[in-house]
């Protein structure tokens, strides 16, 4: 019975392939979290070296960004979904959305420096790195948006639109919070890939943090949690003792990931529940 | 035709629709401008440097005017490819077996866990390869330093896992069931019927996969860079410290008076990628489109 043999074999090979892939990922957190959770202490955060401030321009820029990007992305992928009829001009959209998902992001991070730091001359600012940064979140806000308001069944769209109500309003009253849970997911989604991103920020918001503890201003340099990471295990300053700011970074990073992965999948759950609860009753 | 009554209703349906096709347009010109500035910035280098030089010297010391780009050419396909030969088959098999083996309680724990490592941030991928995986190359390929090709291989195959474990895993999905059912009945085993049906059904979602994730590989920049090595030599074993396009231009991008050859040179690099990266992208819309016509 070679063939049954030959079954039994692929079979316990794909199981074996599997639990690589997840031992892999348990080995990857126990060794972040086992090295870096111990100096996670308040000294770590507030000391001397502390990283309070890069922990701040973080979310300060990951904010930014999805202030800038949020209205052009959604936008464009309510076009795409709901108006864009079927031609070229719809077309050659959907390639620059699908290109510009697939350009690299130390590409971004170049594009960026060209415009922020050199032809406006504003220097390493978190201003131009959240702007860039907006860029890398502009293609998955797209396809997001777009997946999830095509999710929504048709019928909604012509009750809507027999009863008269014009298109915006079908679009806020209904097809909008219909697609809500989808939207959140996407957004969550977009907001833990930008909080890691470093090549974009490197070039743009420059790898120094303020002298003013949580400087709002936009024209300040802002250094990232990811980019410190980078910049304490490539070129480790003598004298400081990096490699534990490193492995505490790396820790806080994990941790932030974990969080953002919970956070995708527990609102939009209570949200899907909430809305067909809505809807039954 | 009558008019319809022009009330702010029917004005503020307008402007919804003109600032969403603005959106989607502005969407198409910043890809626009990126292609023209970098595309720019990156060919000006060829006023000082010949083509031929370009890509075919491997000799890059841009302080005695020499500009061959030839190393980081192959340090970037030869780690792409390590990765893929890693990772691919690993992630495929990954994908099988969500698709068609796992018991519905181990995929309730893979997919968000594949979905985690998705979410791990490139620097976090090069801090992990500091600190462990250099040292296990540096054993298994009895080098010095242990940084080179196989340890930013390596990092990167583990990258691309969950490119090709969820994309492939799609398509396998989205095959009509009467094909499992067709080959099961013919009495053919599991294994058979995903090895001879399944799986060629499914061949060009797949190879969009393997185009996204190698999209990807040779893109990536800080995890990359963190294992590479860093050092302007043509990759001649996988041991031994070299550089890629995206480590070089974190390197030197810094050091370099913007305008300068050397500076465009390092936008060129970042030029190659960007074609690489929209080829790449032309190849999974033919892929995409044989697998429609099917």
């Amino acid at each position: 019975m070679k063939a049954h043999q030959a079954n039994r074999f692929a079979s316990i090979l794909l199981w074996i392939g599997a639990v690589a892939i997840l031992a892999l990922l348990v080995a990857f957190l126990a060794l972040i979290l086992g090295r870096g959770l111990p100096y996670l202490t308040a000294e770590f955060f507030s000391g001397s070296d502390g990283v309070r401030g890069q922990l701040f321009n973080s979310f300060y820029i990951l904010f930014l960004s999805l202030i800038f990007s949020l209205p052009i992305g959604l936008g464009a992928g309510i076009y795409m979904a709901e108006y864009a009829p079927q031609n070229r001009f719809t077309d050659l959209i959907r390639l620059s959305t699908e290109s510009l998902a697939s350009v690299p992001s130390i590409v971004f991070g170049l594009f960026g420096m060209i415009v922020f730091v050199n032809m406006f001359g504003l220097g390493f600012t978190i201003l131009g790195g959240s702007a860039t940064l907006a860029l890398l979140n502009l293609p998955i806000l797209v396809r997001v948006t777009e997946e999830s308001l095509r999710a929504v069944p048709r019928s909604y769209r012509e009750a809507s639109l027999a009863l008269g109500a014009t298109m915006w309003q079908t679009l806020r009253k209904v097809i909008l919070p219909t697609a809500l849970p989808g939207l959140i997911t996407g957004i969550t989604l977009v907001a833990g890939r930008a909080l890691g991103e470093t090549a974009i920020l490197i070039f743009t918001a420059g790898m120094n943090v303020s002298r003013i503890l949580f400087d709002v201003n936009p024209l300040a340099a802002g250094e990232t949690l990811a980019v410190h990471l980078f910049a304490v295990k490539s070129n480790p300053l003598p004298g400081t003792n990096s490699d534990q700011i490193a492995d505490g970074t790396a820790a806080l990073l994990i941790l932030m990931v974990i969080v953002f992965n919970l956070c995708l999948s527990i609102p939009s759950r209570w949200l899907q529940y909430r809305l067909q609860g809505k809807n039954r009753g | 035709m009558p008019q319809p009554t022009k009330s702010w209703v029917y004005y503020n349906d307008r402007l919804a629709r003109y600032l969403f096709i603005s959106s989607a347009v502005l969407v198409s010109l910043i890809i626009i401008c990126i292609i023209w500035f970098v595309g720019m910035q990156g060919l000006s280098t060829f006023r000082e440097v010949s083509f031929l030089e370009f890509f075919t010297s491997s000799k890059w010391s841009p302080d005695s005017g020499q500009y061959g780009a030839l190393t980081f050419i192959a340090g970037s396909i030869g780690t792409t490819l390590i990765a893929i030969l890693l990772g691919g088959p690993l992630g495929l098999a990954g994908a099988v077996f969500l698709a068609e083996i796992a018991p519905p309680w181990v995929r309730a724990i893979m997919r968000p866990a594949t979905d985690l490592f998705a979410g791990i941030p490139s620097v976090v991928y090069g801090y992990v390869g500091i600190t462990v995986i250099v040292g296990f190359t540096r054993k298994i390929t009895n080098s010095s330093t242990g940084y080179g090709m196989l340890a930013a291989g390596i990092v990167l195959a583990i990258m691309i896992l969950p490119t090709v474990i969820s994309l492939s895993e799609d398509a396998l999905r989205s095959l009509p069931g009467s094909y499992k059912e067709a080959s099961l009945a013919l009495g053919a085993t599991r294994w058979q019927t995903i090895w001879r049906v399944l799986v060629p059904a499914a061949s060009p979602g797949i190879l969009t996969a393997i185009i996204l994730a190698m999209a990807r590989a040779i893109g990536e920049t800080m995890a990359v860079q963190m294992v590479i090595g860093n050092s302007p030599r043509f990759p001649d074993s996988l041991g031994s410290p070299t550089s890629t396009l995206t480590s070089n231009i974190v390197m030197e991008m810094g050091n370099t008076p913007y305008g300068s050859t050397w500076n465009n040179g390092l936008f060129m690099m970042a030029f190659i990628l960007l074609v690489i990266a929209l080829i790449m992208i032309i190849l999974v819309r033919t892929a995409s489109r044989k697998g429609a016509v099917r």
